[in-house]
C-alpha cells in the first residue's frame, strides 16, 4: 500500500515536471545578431500587437527586462556596465540622467535633440498637484492655486504627497520646490508645509488611491501629488467633466529618455529600437499606454487629453547636471526636515 | 551517521563494507549538494556585493563602519529593526500556539479551509496588504477610529497578519503528530490541564516554537514593503535603509556596511534560537494525527468533569476566532475593492485579467501560469535540498566537533531568510555573468528565478521536516537495525518514511513562499514571463483606475491559488496506509 502511494507521488511529480518552467524553454531564435535586449523600468508597456508588429517588420526579437523603478534602473546599468544587461535602455528620467552619462552608461549618438549628445528623449510629462473638485465644492472651499497656498491655513491637513526618497513623482515634488523657492528656501517651505498638516506616503499608489478622496476609494484629504495627465480618468460614468483637476503652477516636468547601452551586443539593432520608439505608432501609444505626453510634434494626443489634460505653461525646471550633482544631499535635508 | 550495526558482524565482510561504503557516499553527497547550492547561489552573490562596497580600487576600505555608525540614524534603524522583529515575533508565537491547538488538535467542519485561509496573508504581496491595511486604518475608514495609520502598531499588526501562519503551520505540525498520552498520564497522576500542558506539552513543543519564532524573526526583520507602506521611512528598518542606499543612492559601502550589521543581527538570534531549540530537544512519543485529534466541542461534553480543561480550549477557540477575523478583515476589503468599478460593482476587472491590460508584456494569466512553474521547479529543488539539509542537521554525532558542526550548517541553510533581498538580488547581477568563468549569462536565464525561490524555500522547508525527525526516537532505528537492516535500509524505513509524513507541511510550505515571494525575483524576472505578484506589483504602480482595479483582483486570484493549493498539500500528507510507527 505504502508502495502504491510513493509510486503515485513519484508519478505525479515526474508528471508536473513535464509543465515544469526550466523544461520548457523556447528554443533560441536563430542568429543571436537577430535578437536585442530593451532593459526598462516597471512602468514601460505599449499596446497589444505593436512590439509584434515591430518585430515582423524588422526581422529582430525584442526582448524586454523591466528592472525597478528609475533609480534602481540607471544603477543596476551603472554596477553592470562592464558587462551590460541589453543592447538598449529606455526610461532614465531627468533626475538620472546626468548619473548615467558621466558613468558611461550609454553610447554616443548623433540623434539629434539629445542629451550630452547620448540620451534621446521619447517623452516627458508633468507632475503636478492635483484637486478633488468635488470635495471643495461640498465644503464650499476655493481651491488652492499655488505652492505658497498649500501652506495657508485653511488647507491644513489636506494635503498627501508620496515619499521623495522612495518615489519617483515624490523626487519630482521636492525639485519643484528647489526650483521654485530656491537652494536657500525650500527647505523653510517643507516646515511650513509639515507644520500645516502634511501627510507622506510611501508611493504614488498609496497616496493617490488611499489618502486621495478624489482617487475612487474616499480617502480623507482632497489634495494629493499626482500628473498633470491624471484627471482625464476621473471623467466618472456618463459625466462629461472630471472630477478631479491638477494645479498647472505646482509642476516639474519629467523627462524620459532613451540610448544605446555601451558595450551592446547588437548596436545596430539598438539603435533600430530607438528609432521604433520615436515612430508615430509608439508616440501615438505613449500616453495610452504610459500616460506621459510624446515628444514628437506629429503624434496625436487622446481627445479627453487635449481637453482635461493640459500641460503646465511654464512648469519648474533644474538641470540634470544640478540633480545629479545634489540629488543625495537634498534628499538627506529632506528627510531631515520632513520625516525627522 | 552513528547506527550502529552490532549484529552484522557475522555478515560476509564485502558485503558490509560496499554497504557502509555506500552510506558514506550517500553522508558525504547529502552535505555537499547543499553546501555547493547554497554557496553558488546565495554566499557567492552576497559576498561579491558586500564586497563592492568595502573595496574600492583595488584596495580594502573599511572606513565606511566609522562613517555609518557615526550616523546616529544607524542607531537608531537598528533599534527599530530588533523592536519590530521581536514584538512581532512574540505576538505572532502568542497567538499562533491556541492557533495550532485549536487547527491541528481537534476536527471540526470547515478545518481544512481554515487552516489553507491563514496561509493566505503569507503570500501576498506586501504592496497589496499595504493598500487593505491603510485602507483600513486611514481616517474614515472602517477602522479609522483607532488612529493606528501611520504608526509603530500599524506595522507590528501587519507583520503579525504575515506570520501568524508560520507559527500554527510549524507548531501545529508537531503538535498532532504528539502522542496525548503522556500528557493524559500526567493528567491522571493529578496534574490540572494547565500544569500538563505546562510541563509535558510545552517542553515537548519548545523546539518547534523555537523553529518557528527564529523563522518569524527573520521574516519580521527582513520585511521591506510592509514598513514602507504602513509607516514609511520614519520607522526604518536596516532592511529598507539597505533598499534605499542601493537602489536610490548607489552609497555601496554604507550598503555594504549595513548588510553585515544584518548579517551579524540574523546570526545572533540563530544562535539563540538553536540553543534553545536544542537544549529542548529530545525524542518524543510521536503518533498518527488521526490518535491525537478530537472533535471541538464548544460545549461542554455531557459527563465531564469540571476542570477537565474544556476553560483551555475555550480560550484558544476565542482567542483564534478572534485572530481569524482579524485576518479576514483586509482580506474581506481586499475582495470588496476588486469588485468596484468605475461607478458600481461589478467583475471587470476579473474578466481584464485576460488581457495585459493594455501594457503588460503578458495576460494575467498568463503570469500565473509563469508563476506556477516556476514555483513547481522551486519547490522541487527545495525539497531535495531542504530534505538533506534535514537530514543531516538531524543527526546527534558524538563528537562535540561534529554536533558544532550540524548546529553550524542548521544556521547557515537559514541565513537566506535574513539577508537583504536587495543584497541577493544585485549580486546575482554582479556574480551570475559568466560565473565561474562559464560562458554562460545566467542574469536573465529562466533558471535563475527559481532557484533564487528555491533558495529562501530551503530553510522553510527544514523548519517543517527536521522537528520530526529529530523527535524519532533512536531507538527505532537500533531496533531496525538490530532486525538486520543494513544502514541505508534503515534510512529508507524509518528516516524516510518518517519524514515523507511532513512532506505535505513542507510542499505547501515552500509552495506558498514560492508562488509570493517578491524580493530578489523582481529584480530577475524574465523578460517574457514575468511572475504574478511582478505584474501585480506593476499594474498598481501604474495610473488608471483600471491597472488598480486588475491590480487588486489579481491578489484575490493569488490569495485564492494558495489557499487551494496549500489545502490540496494538506490532503497529500494524509496517506491512509501506514502506522509502521
Amino acid at each position: 500500500m505504502a508502495r502504491i502511494h510513493s509510486l503515485i507521488t513519484v508519478a505525479a511529480v515526474v508528471a508536473l515536471a513535464g509543465c515544469s518552467a526550466i523544461g520548457t524553454d523556447d528554443p533560441d531564435p536563430s542568429a543571436s545578431g537577430g535578437t536585442v535586449t530593451l532593459v526598462t523600468h516597471d512602468s514601460f508597456g505599449l499596446s497589444d500587437g505593436l512590439l509584434d508588429a515591430f518585430e515582423e517588420r524588422s526581422g529582430l526579437t525584442v526582448e524586454v527586462v523591466q528592472q525597478g523603478d528609475a533609480g534602481t534602473l540607471v544603477n543596476q546599468l551603472v554596477l553592470t556596465k562592464d558587462a551590460p544587461l541589453g543592447d538598449v535602455v529606455f526610461g532614465i528620467d531627468n533626475s538620472f540622467a546626468s548619473r548615467a552619462v558621466d558613468e558611461g552608461v550609454v553610447a554616443p549618438t548623433t540623434q539629434p535633440g539629445a542629451f550630452e549628445d547620448a540620451l534621446v528623449p521619447i517623452d516627458f510629462g508633468d507632475v503636478c498637484i492635483n484637486v478633488d473638485h468635488t470635495w471643495f465644492a461640498e465644503q464650499g472651499l476655493a481651491e488652492p492655486v499655488t505652492l505658497e497656498d498649500l501652506t495657508e491655513p485653511e488647507y491644513k491637513d489636506l494635503l498627501v504627497v508620496p515619499n521623495a526618497v522612495t518615489s519617483s513623482p515624490g523626487l519630482s515634488f521636492l525639485l519643484a520646490t528647489i526650483g521654485a523657492f530656491g537652494e536657500d528656501g525650500w527647505q523653510d517651505y517643507w516646515a511650513a508645509l509639515k507644520a500645516n498638516g502634511l501627510k507622506v506616503a510611501d508611493g504614488w499608489t498609496d497616496a493617490y488611491y488611499t489618502d486621495f478622496s478624489g482617487g475612487g476609494a474616499d480617502g480623507p484629504r482632497p489634495i494629493v501629488l499626482s500628473y498633470a495627465s491624471s484627471p482625464p480618468y476621473t471623467v466618472p460614468e456618463g459625466g462629461t467633466e472630471p472630477t478631479t483637476g491638477a494645479l498647472l503652477d505646482t509642476c516639474f516636468r519629467q523627462t524620459e529618455y532613451a540610448g544605446v547601452l555601451e558595450g551592446a551586443a547588437n548596436p545596430t539593432g539598438a539603435q533600430e529600437v530607438l528609432e521604433f520608439l520615436l515612430s508615430d505608432e509608439v508616440q501615438d501609444d505613449i500616453p495610452v499606454s504610459m500616460y506621459m505626453y510624446p515628444v514628437s510634434p506629429s503624434a496625436t494626443l487622446p481627445e479627453e487629453w487635449t481637453e482635461f489634460a493640459p500641460l503646465a505653461t511654464d512648469p519648474f525646471e533644474i538641470s540634470p547636471e544640478d540633480i545629479s550633482a545634489n540629488r543625495e544631499a537634498w534628499l538627506a535635508a529632506w528627510s531631515e526636515t520632513v520625516i525627522g | 551517521m552513528s547506527v550502529l550495526t552490532p549484529t552484522r558482524s557475522d555478515a560476509p565482510t564485502a558485503v558490509g563494507a560496499s554497504g557502509r561504503a555506500r552510506v558514506a557516499v550517500f553522508w558525504s553527497l547529502a552535505v555537499a549538494v547543499p553546501l555547493v547550492f547554497l554557496g553558488v547561489f546565495f554566499v557567492w552573490p552576497v559576498a561579491v556585493m558586500i564586497a563592492k562596497g568595502f573595496v574600492v580600487d583595488g584596495h580594502l576600505d573599511l572606513g565606511g563602519f566609522a562613517d555609518v555608525f557615526s550616523r546616529p540614524r544607524t542607531w537608531r534603524i537598528v533599534g527599530l529593526t530588533l523592536a519590530q522583529a521581536t514584538l512581532g515575533t512574540v505576538l505572532s508565537v502568542l497567538l499562533g500556539v491556541p492557533g495550532a491547538y485549536v487547527l491541528y488538535r481537534h476536527s471540526f467542519r470547515g478545518r481544512s479551509f481554515l487552516r489553507a485561509f491563514v496561509t493566505v496573508p503569507f503570500v501576498l504581496p506586501t504592496v497589496v496588504v499595504g493598500v487593505a491595511f491603510r485602507s483600513l486604518l486611514v481616517s474614515g475608514g472602517p477602522l479609522g477610529f483607532l488612529h493606528l495609520d501611520g504608526t509603530f502598531a500599524a506595522i507590528v499588526a501587519a507583520l503579525v497578519f504575515f506570520n501568524y501562519a508560520v507559527v500554527v503551520r510549524a507548531v501545529g505540525g508537531l503538535w498532532e503528530r504528539l502522542d496525548p498520552r503522556a500528557e493524559q498520564a500526567a493528567r491522571a497522576l493529578g496534574a490540572s490541564p494547565w500544569k500538563a500542558f505546562r510541563t509535558v506539552t510545552l517542553p515537548a513543543l519548545t523546539p518547534a516554537i523555537a523553529s518557528a519564532a527564529s523563522l518569524a524573526f527573520l521574516f519580521c526583520a527582513t520585511a521591506f514593503g510592509t514598513v514602507l507602506v504602513l509607516g514609511g521611512l520614519q520607522f526604518g528598518t536596516i532592511e529598507t535603509e539597505i533598499w534605499v542606499q542601493t537602489t536610490q543612492f548607489l552609497d555601496l559601502r554604507a550598503a555594504a556596511v549595513l548588510s553585515v550589521v544584518q548579517l551579524v543581527v540574523v546570526a545572533g538570534t540563530l544562535v539563540v534560537a538553536g540553543r534553545s531549540r536544542s537544549r529542548r530537544e529530545q525524542a518524543l512519543g510521536l503518533t498518527l494525527p488521526s490518535a491525537s485529534v478530537r472533535p471541538l466541542r464548544l460545549r461542554r461534553p455531557a459527563g465531564m468533569p469540571p476542570g477537565d480543561g474544556h476553560a483551555l480550549t475555550l480560550v484558544a477557540t476565542s482567542v483564534t476566532a478572534l485572530v481569524v477575523l482579524l485576518l479576514a478583515l483586509p482580506l474581506v476589503n481586499l475582495v470588496v475593492r476588486s469588485l468596484r468599478t468605475g461607478d458600481g460593482w461589478g467583475l471587470d476587472h476579473y474578466t481584464a485579467l485576460g488581457t495585459t491590460g493594455g501594457a503588460l508584456t503578458v495576460t494575467v494569466w498568463q503570469a500565473t501560469l509563469n508563476s506556477l512553474r516556476i514555483a513547481l521547479d522551486a519547490t522541487l529543488l527545495a525539497l531535495v535540498v531542504g530534505g538533506l539539509v534535514a537530514l543531516v542537521v538531524s543527526r546527534r554525532p558524538r563528537r562535540a566537533v561534529g554536533r558544532r558542526a550540524v548546529a553550524g550548517l542548521d544556521a547557515l541553510f537559514m541565513l537566506p531568510l535574513g539577508v537583504s533581498a536587495v543584497t541577493v538580488g544585485f549580486g546575482f547581477l554582479l556574480s551570475m555573468h559568466h560565473p565561474f568563468g562559464l560562458p554562460v549569462d545566467l542574469r536573465t536565464s529562466p533558471l535563475l528565478v527559481p532557484i533564487a525561490q528555491a533558495v529562501v524555500a530551503v530553510p522553510l522547508v527544514v523548519r517543517v521536516v527536521l522537528p520530526v525527525l529529530r523527535a524519532i526516537d533512536p531507538r527505532l532505528r537500533e531496533a531496525a537495525a538490530t532486525l538486520g537492516a543494513r544502514p541505508g535500509r534503515v534510512l529508507r524505513t524509518v528516516d524516510l518514511s518518517i519524514a515523507a509524513r511532513s512532506l505535505g507541511l513542507a510542499v505547501g510550505f515552500a509552495f506558498a513562499a514560492s508562488l509570493g515571494e517578491f524580493g530578489a525575483t523582481s529584480f530577475l524576472a524574465r523578460p517574457d514571463r514575468p511572475t504574478l505578484p511582478v505584474v501585480i506589483f506593476r499594474l498598481i504602480g501604474r495610473p488608471g483606475p483600471d491597472s488598480y482595479g486588475m491590480a487588486l483582483a489579481a491578489s484575490v486570484v493569488l490569495a485564492v491559488l494558495t489557499a487551494g493549493i496549500v489545502a490540496a498539500c494538506e490532503r497529500l500528507r494524509a496517506p491512509g496506509a501506514g502506522g509502521e510507527w
